[in-house]
This record gives structure tokens, C-alpha cells and sequence, in this order.
């Protein structure tokens, strides 16, 4: 155990070549909401081709660290690069998928009109959206097999369908690095097998995503690296070794039952 | 009056009318754009603020006028003062916001009222100024075309007309903004730039319209026509077309109300008239409205008798309510004798199959069955995408093949 809080250490520095070169490179990062730390001094290093699930309880600050790697929040501490360059100077190689629950659904925009707005860093600042734009976004759509309901009001689609069609407005650009919140939350197993799909291709295609996931259990099938996140970075790295029983208890403490706990270790291989 | 009302509405009133009536409705239209991005961005409020801050900044710049060039009614110190005392109430609005634990809505009420409340006693001041000069200020609170000069009606609709253009070509960004601004800044928009910039075009709107509407009552000017828009569309723009529309024949409608009667304030009539649209929309809108919805409703209950009528056929029950066996009548699916139709059989036998696949799908996804508004409404191909429903099949068929 105590080799692997070591192990965290020399691995993380950004002064290597390969944190230079790496998707994400964190280093330090510290993050507080109205005076009280949410993310404590976190370090880690994203492989490429990797699937990263950030996992954690609840308040564990796992979607501030993606808001704040994001440079959405403001940070008390740390650094960020991505690909070897500030956040700020790489937008166009980075994708997001928010929580499904942070905007208003009862907006007036068609499913369509969403997938665009992920062309809209393509098309530009006071250019209108052309007939060929709308059949790329239309495209993406078919991707994630929402095709059908391009013309609907996004307040009229399940929650699934809805978190398809987030994930199709992030895949229209043509992003190397995705963050996702949360988009298996409260979807059915079609959308559950139609994210999967997507985050399979992703990998395929050399590119890296960086998801939080609250279900534990189907973690070790989907992702191939584990940040165990309780305000501290708890382990980071390979999924068969990050995924043990010591450290998901060092990371929720008694929230999980001994029983779970060893459920979860008999799923992971363990 | 009817033959004045027309002619006043079709520019045959003389330069002076024409030009105010044009300036109401373009300020109208550009309320109606400016007005939709802010209710999206839920800051529809914020508006008040700012129209009520303006008020010290009328009466300061009327004293400055006063001491500087003799009259206070010159415009544009009335205009420098407004804008940037409602600057100073949007700031105040969001430094309360951001360094309290005040919910925007305290700290708009309390900017609103504080500066209201000084802007009241200021104008009492200029009241018992000897100077004589002082009248007209009042129209400044509920509006009046009335005492409008054909010069300023010419500055607000040039203004009004910039502001509503600048609106128009922004949509995007704008739009984008309002739906998703944490995306918005993920792509490296300059979310906090494109806000400004809303926030500048909705306090232009506002001192421009502070003379024709009067800032107790301009809130509407930007609140109402969206939301009567809302009514009639999903789509971002057609919404803003609705509304520059709605927001464009209130004033324009108004102000010509108001020039028939000139002692009702003309802020008061285009806000009535735009009352009356947002009831039209409120009624009749065809997929929003109070009558399209209750029409939705009892089509509802024809929808589930019919059903319900179906699924009992195919279990053999025959006693159906009277509504039932003459719905099913007049479909063809029962004849006369009350006694299954050929093409009945069939209907019944799809029907069944289709709440067996609602069923499964309940089964399956009961949060999601849960969440889908049109559970067992509507046939389950025309809602759920195919690659789900296969699966649902297969998922009511495949006990069966483990039996074989």
C-alpha cells in the first residue's frame, strides 16, 4: 500500500517528456468552494489511449476536478496541460460532456440544434449555421443512433436519449481528449451500450477519456484506469491494480458494506 | 375615433406622429430580440433592476444640465446619466450576488428599490427648483410619446435598430450561451465577454425606451413578447422572430393608442396591448396554448378508452363502454353488430403486440418507461428508436426459446 502512495509521486512530476506529451498532466491541483477545500493536491498523468474512470463518494470532488481541469473554475493551486500545452491554448482538442442535469431541457432547440453547437468553434464567431453543417451534426446523431430524433425538442426525449445526444454534440468536433460527468447516470441499457460503443471507438482511435462514473460495480469492465478520488487522490493507475478492496475502502470509508466491497472485488477479477 | 385610429396606424398623421410611431415599433422589436436571450438566460429580472437604477441618473443628469447649460431637459445628459447609473445597479446586482450569500433575486429587489427610492427623493428636490425648466421629468416613470421631440423619436429608432441588428447577428453565440454556458467556455467561447454583451444590448434597450414606456414599466417590454413567444415555438429562431413581432405591434399598436388619448401614458397602453397578445398566445398557441392543451387532454382519453377497449377484445372481454364500442365503430374495427371486423382483427392483434413491447420496456427501464411521457399513448415504433425495440423483442422472445 505504501509503495503504491509512493508510486503516485515520481510519475506525476510535468518536468518528464512524458507528462510533456501526455493528453492530461496535472500537477498540484487544489480547488475550494466557499472556503473549504473540494479538491486537495491532486496529481496524475492521463496515458494516451486510455479510458479514465474518476470514481469516488459523493462530495469527493470529482466533478470539480473535471470543471477545474476544464478551466471552468477557478483553481487555488496546481498546474494543467494538456498535450503538453495550457488548457486554454488546446480547446480544440478537447471534448465535454456535462452533467445531463446542468441545463434547462425545456430550451427551445430540436436534438439537431444541440449536435450543432459542438460544429460552432468550426463554423465561427457571427457565421450562420449552413445546410451542410446541419447533415454533419445529423451524422453524429445516426453515430450514437438518435437519427430518427433529430427533429424533436430536447424537453421530449428520455433522459437517455438526452445524454445521447450530449455525447453526439461532443463527438461533432473532432476532439484527442473527452471529458465526461456522469453520462451513465439514470440512462437505460440501450444508451448504457450505445456510450460504451463510443468510448470502445474513442480508445480505437487513440484518444483519451477522462470519465467520472458513480457505479462501481461495472467500472473495471468499461475503463482500463482508475483516479479514486475522496477530496485527496486516493490511487491512480491501472485499473487491476488501482481497483482494490484496501483502496476503495481508504476512499469511502464505511459508506460501503464489507459484503459490497467483496462483491465488487469478485467482479473486478480479485 | 376608429377613422383616426387608422389613420394615425397607416402614417397619415403628420412627420412628427410617423416618426414616433416607427421609433416605438422598432424599440418593440428590439425589446422582443433582446428580451428572448435574457429570459434564456434566466436574468429576465434583471431588467427591472436596471430600468429602476436608472432613475438618480435622469435626475443627477438633469441637475448637471441645469447647472452646466441652463435647461435640464437635454437629452443627452439624461441619457449619459441613465446609462451609467443602471451600469452601477447591474454591478451592484452581481457584487451583492457574488460576495454575499444573497440569492440574485434579494439582491436585485434591494438595488431596485434603493435606487428607486433616491431617484424619488432627487426628483422632489428638482420639483422645488425655481428654474421652471423641470417638467416633464414624470414621463420618464410610466412613458410618454405625447411630449416626445421628433429628434429623440429619430435617436431611438436608429438605436433601436442597431441594437436589434447586433442581436440578430450575435444568435448563435448567444443562443449557445444561454442553453450551455459551461460548454460554451469548455470550447474556449469567451462566455463572460458574450454576456457582457447581452447585458449591454438589454440596458440599451432600456434607456432608449425609458421616454415611450417609462422604467416602472419597461420590464414588459422584454419579458412579455418571449414569453408570448414561447407559446407558439420550439425553435430558438423563430422564437426571436415571434417576438420581435409581438414585441413590434405592442408598441407600435400602443403608441398609437396613446396619441388618440395623450393623457393616458403611452408605457401603459403599449403594455396592455402587449397583455392582450400574450393572452392571444396564452389561448390559442397551437402546441402550448390553454385550448390546444385541453383539447390534448380529451384526445388523451380517447387515445387510452380506445386502447384499453383493444386489449379487452384481444382477451375476449366484450362488454366495452359506450364511448369504446363507438369509437371502434366508427374506426371500422367493430360493425354493426358490435362483432370483430377482418381489418379489427388485425388491429387488435398490433394493439396487443404493442403493449406487450410497453410492457416489457416498463419492465426492463422502469425509470425511463417512467420518464417517457407517452407510455402506452402512442405506438412504441413511432417513440423509441429501433435498435431498443429490437432488443425488447427479443427480450419477450427469448423466454420462448428457451422453452423450445
Amino acid at each position: 500500500m505504501i509503495a503504491k502512495l509512493l508510486k503516485l509521486q515520481p510519475s506525476t512530476s510535468l518536468s518528464t517528456d512524458a507528462a510533456k506529451k501526455a493528453p492530461l498532466a496535472i500537477e498540484g491541483l487544489s480547488v475550494s468552494y466557499h472556503h473549504k477545500p473540494v479538491v486537495w493536491d491532486l496529481s496524475f498523468v492521463a496515458p494516451e489511449k486510455g479510458l479514465v474512470a474518476v470514481v469516488g463518494p459523493n462530495g469527493a470532488g470529482k466533478s470539480t476536478f473535471i470543471k477545474a481541469a476544464l478551466g471552468l473554475i477557478p483553481k487555488l493551486s496546481g498546474e494543467i496541460t494538456v498535450y503538453g500545452k495550457p488548457v486554454d491554448k488546446q480547446r480544440k482538442l478537447i471534448g465535454y460532456v456535462p452533467q445531463r442535469g446542468s441545463v434547462d431541457w425545456d430550451f427551445p432547440a430540436s436534438a439537431l440544434d444541440v449536435v450543432t453547437m459542438g460544429l460552432y468553434g468550426e463554423i465561427g464567431w457571427l457565421k450562420p449555421v449552413r445546410k451542410g453543417h446541419k447533415e454533419q451534426a445529423l451524422s453524429y446523431l445516426e453515430k450514437v443512433g438518435m437519427a430518427d430524433f433529430a427533429d424533436r425538442q430536447i424537453g421530449q426525449l428520455s433522459g437517455g436519449q438526452q445524454q445521447r445526444v450530449f455525447l453526439a454534440r461532443a463527438l461533432a468536433q473532432d476532439a484527442s481528449l473527452y471529458f465526461m460527468d456522469e453520462p451513465f447516470v439514470g440512462v437505460d441499457a440501450a444508451t448504457e451500450r450505445a456510450i460504451i460503443n463510443v468510448l470502445k471507438k474513442l480508445k480505437d482511435q487513440g484518444k483519451t477519456v477522462i470519465c467520472v462514473h458513480h457505479d462501481l460495480q461495472s467500472a473495471p469492465d468499461y475503463f482500463d484506469h482508475a483516479l479514486i478520488l475522496n477530496v485527496r487522490p486516493v490511487a491512480y493507475g491501472p485499473m487491476h491494480e488501482t481497483f482494490t478492496s484496501e483502496n476503495l475502502q481508504r476512499a469511502y470509508g464505511g459508506r460501503l458494506a464489507p459484503s459490497e466491497l467483496s462483491g465488487l472485488m469478485s467482479l473486478a477479477g480479485q | 375615433m376608429l377613422q383616426e385610429l387608422f389613420e394615425i396606424l397607416t402614417f397619415q398623421s403628420g412627420y412628427n406622429t410617423n416618426v414616433v410611431l416607427l421609433g416605438a415599433g422598432l424599440l418593440g422589436t428590439a425589446g422582443g430580440v433582446v428580451g428572448v436571450f435574457s429570459l434564456l438566460r434566466k436574468r429576465a429580472l434583471i431588467s427591472d433592476a436596471i430600468s429602476h437604477a436608472t432613475l438618480p441618473g435622469i435626475t443627477l443628469g438633469f441637475l448637471v444640465a441645469l447647472a452646466l447649460t441652463g435647461t435640464g431637459k437635454s437629452l443627452p445628459f439624461l441619457m449619459i446619466g441613465s446609462t451609467l447609473s443602471g451600469i452601477l445597479g447591474v454591478l451592484l446586482v452581481q457584487w451583492i450576488k457574488d460576495n454575499t450569500r444573497l440569492p440574485e433575486d434579494s439582491a436585485i429587489g434591494t438595488v431596485l428599490s434603493s435606487f428607486f427610492g433616491l431617484g424619488v427623493v432627487l426628483m422632489s428636490y428638482i420639483q422645488t427648483l425655481k428654474s421652471g425648466s423641470q417638467a416633464g421629468l414624470e414621463s420618464y416613470l410610466l412613458g410618454s410619446t405625447a411630449s416626445m421631440l421628433q429628434s429623440e423619436a429619430e435617436m431611438i429608432a436608429i438605436s433601436a435598430l442597431v441594437i436589434t441588428v447586433l442581436a440578430v447577428l450575435f444568435m448563435k453565440e448567444f443562443g449557445l450561451v444561454c442553453f450551455d454556458p459551461d460548454y460554451a467556455a469548455s470550447r474556449g467561447w469567451a462566455v463572460s465577454k458574450i454576456d457582457l454583451l447581452m447585458m449591454a444590448l438589454l440596458l440599451a434597450v432600456v434607456v432608449i425606451g425609458l421616454k415611450t414606456v417609462g422604467l416602472i414599466l419597461i420590464i414588459a417590454l422584454v419579458i412579455i413578447p418571449p414569453v408570448a413567444a414561447r407559446f407558439w415555438t420550439d425553435r430558438l429562431g423563430i422564437m426571436v422572430a415571434i417576438s420581435a413581432v409581438t414585441g413590434g405591434m405592442s408598441c407600435y399598436l400602443g403608441a398609437a393608442l396613446s396619441a388618440l388619448t395623450p393623457d393616458l401614458p403611452s408605457g401603459a397602453t403599449i403594455v396592455l396591448t402587449a397583455t392582450a397578445l400574450f393572452t392571444l398566445s396564452l389561448l390559442f398557441a397551437p402546441k402550448r396554448g390553454i385550448i390546444a392543451t385541453a383539447l390534448r387532454q380529451f384526445s388523451f382519453r380517447l387515445k387510452i378508452t380506445r386502447r384499453r377497449a383493444l386489449l379487452s377484445l384481444d382477451k375476449g372481454q366484450e362488454n366495452l363502454s359506450f364511448l369504446a364500442s363507438l369509437l371502434l365503430k366508427r374506426e371500422g374495427v367493430l360493425n354493426s353488430d358490435r362483432a370483430l371486423t377482418e381489418k379489427g382483427k388485425k388491429t387488435v392483434v398490433t394493439m396487443s403486440r404493442d403493449q406487450a413491447l410497453w410492457n416489457q420496456y416498463l419492465n426492463d427501464y422502469p425509470e425511463e418507461a417512467f420518464a417517457q411521457n407517452r407510455w402506452s399513448l402512442a405506438m412504441i415504433t413511432d417513440i423509441l428508436p429501433r435498435d431498443l425495440i429490437k432488443e425488447l423483442e427479443m427480450s419477450i422472445d427469448s423466454p420462448k426459446k428457451e422453452i423450445g
